[in-house]
């Protein structure tokens, strides 16, 4: 009996249904990233999604190999993705609050804006924003050193 | 050609089509972040493109250029954050 069942053929199932639960995982990030309204929750869908749908991809391909040296490459793949990931998503994030991307009119910001005043993030400005500023204000020294003379 | 090889060719599709959504945001995307968290997407995407590759072909030295490809990823995006956090008081 147990001669019958064709190992291959099983590997090769197993392989393909872990890749596709993988793929359409990352077709729903890539969804989420182009239709959702607001750079957080567009992040938040790719960190998610994007993870999990590579780690499943890996895992089928573990499984179709069936090799230990396959299997520690996969797992050091996916042991990086998941601790790099959230890392990255973390400093883009606080990179955004910290140069003012907008939020979705619609979030609830009332917790949100006790910590920002908390940590004085109002009077940070990126570097960008601090040249245009003080163009402005030298343009307005200009202007009114002209209105004097 | 089986309906092994078949199944991974559809997979590789539907992660071309991940591709092209996320190359729209990349063009139409309104700041900065935004593009680098579509090129953090863009190399998950290129690593599934390579493991689906590496099966199809059943040779597995290209499973080293996804683990390479995973950490330059991750130091692109943390370098590109650090880019736009200049901060001026």
């Amino acid at each position: 009996m147990e001669q019958s069942i064709d190992w291959v053929l099983v590997k090769e199932v197993i392989s393909c249904f872990f890749i596709l639960a993988g793929v359409v995982f990352m077709l729903i990030a890539s969804i989420g990233l182009l239709r959702f309204p607001d750079f957080y929750i567009r992040m938040s869908a790719i960190t998610k999604g994007s993870t999990l749908g590579l780690g499943l991809i890996l895992l089928g391909m573990a499984i179709y190999f069936n090799q230990p040296g396959v299997l520690l490459k996969v797992l050091a793949i996916i042991g990086f993705t998941s601790i790099t990931a959230p890392v990255a998503a973390h400093v883009i994030g606080r990179t955004a609050v910290q140069n003012r991307i907008p939020f979705w009119e619609k979030t609830d910001l009332e917790e949100f804006r006790a910590y920002l005043v908390k940590a004085h993030l109002e009077q940070h400005i990126s570097h960008d924003k601090y040249l245009e500023e003080k163009a402005k204000k030298e343009k307005e020294m200009g202007d009114a050193a002209g209105d004097t003379v | 050609m089986s309906i092994f090889q078949i199944t991974l060719i559809i997979a590789m599709v539907m992660l071309s089509i991940c591709l092209l959504l996320t190359a729209i945001r990349f063009a139409i995307g309104p700041t900065l972040p935004d593009r680098v968290t579509a090129f953090d997407l863009f190399v998950a995407n290129v690593i599934g493109i390579i493991v689906i590759y590496t099966e199809l072909t059943h040779n597995e030295d290209f499973i080293d250029v996804a683990m390479i490809l995973s950490l330059f990823g991750f130091l692109g995006s943390i370098s590109f954050a650090f880019y736009i956090m200049r901060i001026t008081k």
